[in-house]
């Protein structure tokens, strides 16, 4: 069989199949895939807001940048402020993932008994992801206020002097935390709550009446029936908290100076508000974070299919 | 697949001892104490929208009742042209949304085709992508096709961060519809599309349903693009006018609060009806490959 008719056969059998999936891969191929590649390119190169192709009034100017091969890596990679910021952003990613991580799991193991109230304390609790993040996000930073804020109207009424919130470089690392951490909570609670459910009941019967007390059966049954579960959200949960742009962007602006500017925020700074805009280092900014995600993504894989998951 | 959502739990504590009222009250307070934390932001945002402007900062609950920021908001600001903006971009997106997805999932849940097992990795790692690497290519390109401060251009970019997740759930859905019924379209002669759209889609609503609100949420709460793409006051959308009540220069808290307001209350109906369903669709899309 040649070559062209085993295209045609399998054009063929599969046409019906390729025009569905068409249009997902022709906006993210146009969306994704061209912007990718571009962006690999602007890194290789020295392009900013002077240089790249511009129309000023009715003139063209066309970009004069050029390339210069992995100068911006280097320069990155050489600064200290590159590492500063990863070693931030892992603190604020590691800090997040396992402190929503684990009070999603206490709630879960709360909620998940006979209880009066259950549904209650089921709704209030899912409430911060109802709300759209970036409404939740204002609100904290109302709350937060240092002059004004209720938490610090609360603590003077005890007594205690104002917090600087968002305005001392430790506390407003504290604060975005907390923030992420409310926001995030919901998720895993009601992840780790199906998982829960899933276990079948009679495990925990057995291990009752062979004497197990209660945290051997969390141990020996919880543990290993949310293995599953678990590992997906907090593979999702630390992609996505290494990349949360909006609580910071909108928090604190990555303030006081850039005590809280994770790598996300700091190469959309670079690009949109410094002056002058700086296209290219931005661009390098940005294909590390996707070369550290992709790694942590492979490394964490591999883990797990050493336990033996499937996934 | 979906077993992990429902809710047809046999009481399995019945056979244990019941708790003694000491470890019941610590329960309860414990829940009560996380439940307070969870409530209070939006509530207290939600109080202070009815305080007059001058007492957004007070303590107390509402000692002077007033509807003030609503109408300042809706009166005297560039509100409900942001609303309207936003409307039309997260419909927009929703209905393309959903439609893109839900072909996707029906082929890469039904047909084995050359190229599937990439495909599927492709959606999977896209929502991996940082803003970062992609907003400066995006704008240059979007500036390029004259699509900044456009709807379209946002349209076409939530479209990718909100269809890769949504094939997947899709196909979660799918995968429980009987393949018997695809069958049977086709012994009765409809072509794989008839099939598709006239016996398999009307089986699957609820997963459109639960795709479609998952974009509009998404879509509605999405900040750093809109802001990057969309500039002046008339373009903005909620995400970007909402920033403008409170920047560095001015802080209008009382209106911020009332719009907040406005603007949560559809996202947190859509969100009251969906929330079941997406996490049984997304661990049903992420643990089964």
């Amino acid at each position: 069989m040649t070559f062209a008719v085993r295209v045609r056969r399998a054009f063929g059998t599969h046409w019906y199949a390729w025009t569905m999936v068409a249009p997902v891969v022709l906006v993210i191929g146009v969306i994704i895939g061209y912007p990718l590649v571009r962006g690999v390119f602007l890194s290789l190169t020295d392009a900013n807001e002077a240089n790249v192709e511009r129309h000023i009034g009715v003139n063209h100017l066309p970009a004069t940048y050029k390339f210069t091969g992995l100068d911006n890596y280097q320069a990155v990679l050489s600064d200290s402020v590159f590492w500063d910021r990863l070693g931030w952003t892992v603190l604020w990613t590691v800090g997040c993932v396992s402190l929503t991580f684990l009070t999603g799991l206490a709630l879960a193991n709360m909620l998940n008994r006979t209880l009066r109230g259950r549904t209650f304390y089921r709704l209030a609790l899912i409430l911060p992801w109802a709300v759209p993040a970036f409404i939740s996000i204002f609100t904290w930073r109302m709350l937060y206020n240092e002059k004004n804020g209720i938490l610090n109207k609360l603590l003077a009424g005890g007594g205690i002097d104002a917090v600087p919130w968002l305005n001392d470089p430790t506390w407003a690392k504290l604060s975005v935390i907390a923030c992420n951490v409310w926001l995030g909570v919901p998720f895993m609670l009601v992840a780790l709550l199906g998982g829960l459910q899933s276990i079948p009941g009679e495990l925990y019967e057995a291990a009752e009446m062979d004497g197990a007390n209660a945290w051997q059966r969390f141990r020996n049954i919880t543990v290993p029936g949310l293995r599953a579960v678990s590992s997906t959200v907090i593979l999702l949960s630390a992609i996505w908290t290494f990349n949360m742009f909006p609580v910071i962007f909108l928090l604190t602006r990555g303030g006081p100076g850039d005590a809280t500017e994770i790598l996300v925020t700091y190469a959309y700074r670079l690009s949109f508000i410094d002056s002058p805009r700086d296209f290219s280092a931005s661009a390098a900014w940005g294909v590390l974070i996707l070369v550290l995600l992709s790694l942590v993504a492979v490394v964490y894989r591999r883990a797990l299919r050493k336990q033996g998951e499937v996934w | 697949m979906t077993v992990s959502a429902k809710p047809t739990v046999t009481p399995r504590r019945s056979m244990r001892n019941k708790r003694s009222p000491l470890a019941s009250a610590g329960l309860h307070a414990a829940l009560i104490a996380a439940a307070a934390v969870a409530v209070f932001p939006p509530l207290w945002l939600l109080v202070t929208s009815f305080k007059p402007k001058n007492d957004a900062f007070s303590t107390g609950l509402v000692t002077h009742f007033t509807f003030a920021n609503y109408s300042h908001v809706l009166a005297d600001t560039e509100f409900l042209t942001w609303f309207r903006n936003s409307v039309i971009i997260v419909g927009a997106t929703t209905v393309l949304g959903v439609f893109i997805a839900a072909t996707t999932g029906y082929a890469v849940s039904r047909f084995r085709f050359p190229g599937m097992r990439p495909l599927m990795w492709l959606l999977l790692i896209t929502q991996m992508f940082p803003v970062a690497v992609l907003i400066v290519p995006l704008y240059n390109l979007l500036a390029s096709l004259n699509l900044l401060n456009q709807p379209a251009g946002l349209v076409i970019t939530y479209l990718t961060i909100a269809v890769p997740f949504c094939a997947w759930m899709m196909k979660g859905f799918f995968d429980t519809i009987p393949v018997e019924i695809d069958e049977a379209g086709r012994v009765d002669g409809l072509n794989p599309f008839g099939t598709f759209w006239r016996l398999v889609l009307p089986l699957a609503r609820p997963g459109l349903a639960v795709t479609g609100f998952y974009t509009f949420v998404t879509a509605w709460a999405e900040v750093a693009y809109a802001s990057a793409f969309m500039t002046g006051e008339e373009n903005l959308t909620l995400a970007g006018g909402l920033q403008t009540f409170v920047n560095q220069y001015t802080n209008d808290w009382g209106s911020m609060t009332a719009a907040a307001v406005i603007i949560a209350v559809p996202a947190a109906l859509v969100f009251a009806f969906a929330q079941r369903h997406l996490v049984s669709g997304l661990t049903a899309g992420t643990t089964k490959g």
